[in-house]
């Protein structure tokens, strides 16, 4: 998925994913003054499993400030595309299935669900006895009825598209409900999270698009909808009969701060009890006794991963061998060290560690400039009139890289790159363009030689629509024009596949050609960097992120600091 | 006077027109559509799904066909629905940015003219004597400080060292639980730093502008004769000379209007304001049409109001300009 400077497009988003963290980089030049703190690398995530080792019993109470960079625009999920509204809504509302802690897909207003007739069949049961958040029951209507607006072409959705590949979809009963596919499509399962869920009492009859539950939706979820203060600030309160139970934490505040040397001010202020940290702010910022002793903070891998693309149908990148060239005469280690201050880890293909579909054992690249040299030779490319740049036909090696503008990470990333292949005679270019122009000008026509983007991804592994050789065309997804009739067949066959084994397989060889392709070199995962305040307890970090389980999270009685009627209007 | 007031305001009509046909050509002429956030480099659009999207938003119909659709509503003061996916009404969001943004740039503006006023006739009365130079020195150091650090700084100092004030936002989380003259000193202790900060980097022009009108004023035979008069010097700069500097103040006012909704971008990121600045902003960046019109709009029509203002109150104060302009 597309990842700009900001926004992702993940269905499951835990939060403070990396669109916080984007941008909180984007920043960091403005927040170096923000603290005074020396650096003294310490981890507090290690000191709380200790000092958790006496859980406090979980009490009910207590208000949550959470800040936010935007303000959100829409809070039914399928009609809004940016983190803030999702991160919100996902609250709100829940979906028929949901990732748990070991991003394994499990019910969540399913019960249970079935794969019949060869994967082309799922019938889901449904939870009974929930209700929408107004009281009314809730129904596989409302999920029928979801489907539909999502499908119907007058809804202004960017998500619509999986949910065409159904045939048939129908409520069977209160508690059933089936869909059937065209085709097998593996995906399918993970597309039924929240978008698709509307309350069809509230809703039938009226366009979904200037509906007033965009500003007051009504859910299912942990928290119901209180109020919203446009760009200032949104407020949710527990639902006392949520389905997994009422939530500790009464109330949850988004609080819309722009600037993110402000937000971090507003935290150091005790105004925030969570945000994203920038890397600079987790590793120089938040060091000294003050954060030690009020926050806690959290690091894990974030959805997404920078490379450096390059243009296939370009004569000098034709050759797999220079290609891997390149990507030997890149110190990834070097860039994660100076851009993202140590916080990442090295990509070795599209998918980030730790998911059951990464395979760890495939070609890497590390640091070795000689290789490259030998690799480049072996391909003609010999500085053959001794100016310091290789050369093949009379043709100096050189060639423009271009990136977005407002993503200093991947600017300062360019740089480095730079630097790495100046050294072993390449003279690369670097040019930095506003991202409408940037996507329709030169991306969208593939008219340029290479590219650093990001790709934020998710917890399933189909990539089809950017490596498949069918997606080459003029504004699609593999615009580095990648074929590969050997990819090609894995992803068909990863998306007909729903046996986790046998897709693993699948995706483990996709990674393998990858890896030794390098069509992109793979340059790194960044990580994602929550602070919470310390009263929080019930937080467990995983792949997913930490805010997954916000309603089991609590504030024990004597470390409460908002009383329940502060926020009353 | 009245033939030329129905002269000037008829004048500005087609000027007006003119400034929204431009606006309207430019912003859809910037690369980028109001479908790119969704739209762009996602997996899960497929072409189809983008054309049912242009064709929803109308972007499919010729530039100057959406113009004069634009034109018929706003015949009817409609400034449309924004294409942000929240699909309100135009005229609510200017309506719930526009109060904040107008109090604290007029705030701004009166402190400025509080404080630059003074400063610019004091300076301009005793020419390169040290005060003189001192003042000047530190609202030029207003002026070159970049603010946004100046801001920083001052949230450092006040917000989170003394804790005196409060960081960003303009309510506090408990705001509606407040008494009433507890909800005015919170709307008042958050306005404090924004008010202070764009004023003190607004000083510098206002005031130099305000010395250089003293001091030619201050160069008039008039002044010279009030002098011959026998009159105070206290009496010769504030009676006399001040009065007449002050006429060019006007115009800056005028000027000022359309600066009062726009608002500074700078100040509402670093404060989280919810005011107009960042509506604009944010609707400039993600291509929404008919909320960038809306805005640009109304922008126009405040700086042509304040042009009008400005040359009616020259006209008032001024025969030459009332009696055909020939002077």
């Amino acid at each position: 998925m597309a990842d700009r400077d900001g926004d992702s497009r993940q269905r499951f988003l835990p939060k403070h994913n990396l669109s916080l963290f984007f941008l909180c980089l984007s920043l960091s030049l403005s927040v170096s003054l923000g603290g005074c703190s020396e650096d003294k690398r310490t981890e507090t995530k290690s000191q709380r499993d200790e000092s958790a080792a006496s859980h406090p019993q979980p009490a009910y109470g207590d208000t949550l400030v959470e800040g936010s960079i935007g303000d959100a625009t829409n809070l039914i999920p399928m009609l809004a595309s940016d983190s803030a509204s999702h991160n919100i809504s996902g609250l709100i509302i829940n979906g028929l299935v949901k990732y748990d802690k070991d991003v394994k897909l499990v019910g969540d207003l399913a019960e249970s669900w079935e794969v019949s007739q060869g994967g082309l069949q799922i019938t889901f049961k449904l939870r009974r006895g929930v209700t929408w958040h107004d009281g009314h029951p809730f129904t596989a209507r409302d999920v029928l009825f979801g489907f539909q607006t999502i499908t119907n072409p007058n809804t202004p959705t960017a998500y619509a598209e999986d949910f065409r590949q159904v045939k048939k979809a129908e409520a069977l009963d209160d508690y059933t409900f089936q869909v059937v596919y065209e085709k097998p499509f593996a995906p399918a399962l993970t597309s039924w999270g929240n978008l698709v869920v509307l309350p069809k009492h509230l809703l039938e009859g009226k366009d979904i698009a200037k509906s007033e539950l965009g500003r007051k939706p009504v859910g299912t979820g942990p928290y119901r909808f209180r109020e919203w203060i446009s760009r200032d600030r949104v407020i949710l309160e527990a639902n006392p009969n949520y389905f997994e139970g009422r939530p500790y934490i009464d109330r949850y505040v988004t609080r819309v701060i722009p600037d993110l040397a402000t937000m971090f001010l507003e935290l150091k202020a005790g105004g925030l009890d969570l945000m994203g940290l920038t890397p600079i702010q987790y590793k120089r910022q938040t060091g000294d006794r003050f954060f030690q002793q009020s926050y806690h903070k959290y690091r894990y891998l974030a959805n997404a991963y920078t490379y450096l693309g390059y243009n296939l149908l370009d004569p000098k990148f034709k050759d797999k061998r220079v290609r891997q060239a390149l990507s030997y005469a890149i110190d990834k280690e070097e860039i994660i060290k100076v851009v993202l201050l140590g916080l990442g880890v090295a990509a070795t293909g599209p998918y980030k560690p730790g998911l059951w579909f990464y395979n760890p054992d495939v070609k890497k690249y590390p640091f070795n400039p000689a290789k490259a040299l030998a690799l480049l030779k072996e391909a003609g490319w010999e500085d053959r009139n001794g100016d310091g740049i290789l050369d093949k036909d009379q043709e100096p090696f050189e060639f423009t890289v271009m990136t977005n503008e407002g993503n200093p990470v991947r600017q300062r990333t360019a740089v480095v790159i730079q630097e790495r292949l100046k050294k072993i005679g390449i003279r690369m270019k670097i040019r930095v363009i506003e991202w409408s122009a940037f996507i329709n000008e030169f991306i969208d026509k593939k008219d340029f030689e290479a590219t650093i983007l990001g790709w934020t991804t998710g917890f399933e592994p189909d990539q089809y629509d950017i490596w498949h050789s069918s997606k080459t065309g003029k504004k699609e997804l593999n615009f580095i024009s990648f074929k590969n009739s050997e990819v090609d067949e894995l992803l068909e066959k990863g998306r007909r596949t729903f046996d986790q084994e046998e897709r693993k397989a699948i995706y483990s060889r996709l990674q393998e050609i990858l890896a030794e392709e390098q069509p992109y070199t793979f340059l790194y995962v960044p990580e994602a960097l929550p602070i919470v305040h310390s009263r929080v307890y019930g937080i467990e970090p995983s792949p997913l992120g930490i805010s997954y389980n916000l309603h089991r999270w609590y504030v024990p009685q004597g470390l409460q600091r908002y009383d329940r009627t502060e926020l009353a209007p | 006077m009245l033939s030329y007031l129905v002269r000037r305001i008829l004048t500005l009509i087609p000027l007006f027109f003119g400034i929204t046909l431009i606006s309207f050509a430019v912003i859809h002429l910037a690369p980028g559509s109001p479908i790119d956030v969704l739209a762009d480099l996602n997996p899960k659009m497929t072409a189809e799904a983008k054309q049912r999207l242009i064709s929803y938003y109308g972007l499919d119909k010729p530039l100057h066909e959406r113009y004069y659709q634009w034109l018929r509503r706003f015949a009817s003061l409609d400034f449309g629905v924004s294409f942000s996916p929240d699909r309100r009404p135009v005229m609510d969001k200017i309506r719930e940015t526009l109060p904040i943004t107008i109090v604290i740039n007029a705030l701004s503006l009166l402190l400025i003219m509080l404080v630059a006023i003074p400063i610019g006739a004091y300076s301009a009365s005793h020419p390169y004597s040290a005060f003189d130079k001192s003042l000047t020195l530190f609202v030029y150091i207003g002026f070159a400080i970049p603010t946004f650090w100046l801001a920083l700084l001052a949230l450092i100092l006040f917000s989170v060292q003394l804790e005196w004030l409060p960081i960003s936002g303009f309510r506090s989380l408990d705001y509606a639980r407040l008494s009433l003259a507890g909800k005015i000193w919170d709307m008042v202790s958050h306005l404090i730093l924004p008010v202070l900060l764009s004023a003190f980097g607004g000083l510098a022009g206002l005031s130099r502008y305000m010395r250089g009108s003293m001091l030619e004023v201050m160069r008039q035979d008039y002044i010279t004769a009030a002098r011959s008069k026998g009159l105070s010097e206290r009496e010769v700069i504030y009676k006399h000379a001040l009065r007449n500097a002050l006429l060019p103040v006007v115009t800056i006012l005028g000027l000022s209007v359309p600066g009062l909704i726009g608002g500074s971008v700078i100040f509402e990121q670093i404060f989280a304001i919810p005011g107009m600045g960042r509506l604009f902003y944010t609707g400039v960046m993600s291509r929404d049409y008919p909320l960038v019109m809306g805005i640009l709009t109304i922008g126009a029509f405040l700086t042509l109001l304040g042009n009008l203002f400005a040359d009616i109150s020259y006209a008032l104060v001024d025969p030459r300009i009332r009696k055909g302009g020939k002077g």
